[in-house]
């Protein structure tokens, strides 16, 4: 799921990647910064993964909710 | 607890009696409203987007954090999203404390840490262009 500045970036709501087994949070993470560089200027980048803010080395499951999260600004 | 990420005009009023408690002397509320200007250029509206099943959560656990340090009653939070004019209401916490000192100190808390975790994002929008708040260094 792509939210503010990541969707602009992704340019649409929804990414969808094939990806290996036994991805983690941080190869997803460079796989992105790889394929759009625009990312790397954010002033940080998380990813959440079932609405939780995810460590690097989390193994993605196959129906996981992944979003990205740029820096939020909220109230 | 009550939170509540809406598209709607937010009333103040009624988020602050959610966090009513006879068994409270201090019942602390934010406001937060949309300004006119940043660094002296004019806004013109804001545009704000939830990821909301993860923004509820995160309301959740900060409230949670709350509860825990200053011992609070209530806490509601609503948050608004989509297009905002100048001088709306963009976000309102309420929390109630047996004392004073602990509901000011929590309110604090609960928009301090609101702006640092939870997942939405705030679009400023200018005569002359747009930016997403804080996203670049």
């Amino acid at each position: 799921m792509l939210f503010g500045i990541a969707r602009d970036i992704i340019g649409g709501s929804a990414l969808t990647l094939e990806m290996e087994e036994k991805t983690t949070v941080d190869s997803l993470m460079a796989h992105l910064q790889q394929t759009y560089p625009d990312f790397e200027r954010l002033a940080s980048l998380m990813i959440a993964v079932n609405s939780d803010y995810a460590k690097g080395d989390r193994v993605l499951q196959e129906n996981d909710e992944i979003a990205l999260i740029p820096p939020v600004s909220g109230g | 607890m009550n939170f509540k990420i809406t598209d709607q005009t937010i009333n103040e009023q009624e988020v602050l009696e959610l966090a009513r408690s006879e068994n409270c002397g201090g019942l602390s509320v934010f406001v937060g409203t949309v300004r006119n200007q940043t660094k002296g250029k004019k806004v013109v509206r804001l545009e704000f987007e939830a990821y909301e099943t993860m923004a509820l959560k995160k309301m959740q656990e900060i409230a949670e954090q709350a509860k825990e340090r200053w011992n609070t009653d209530k806490i509601a939070i609503y948050h608004r999203v989509g297009v905002l004019g100048i001088g709306e209401t963009a976000v309102v916490i309420a929390v109630s404390t047996p004392h004073r000192k602990e509901s000011f100190e929590a309110c604090e808390f609960l928009i301090d840490t609101l702006k640092q975790v939870v997942p939405i994002w705030k679009k400023e929008v200018y005569e002359d262009g747009e930016i997403w708040v804080a996203a670049h260094p």
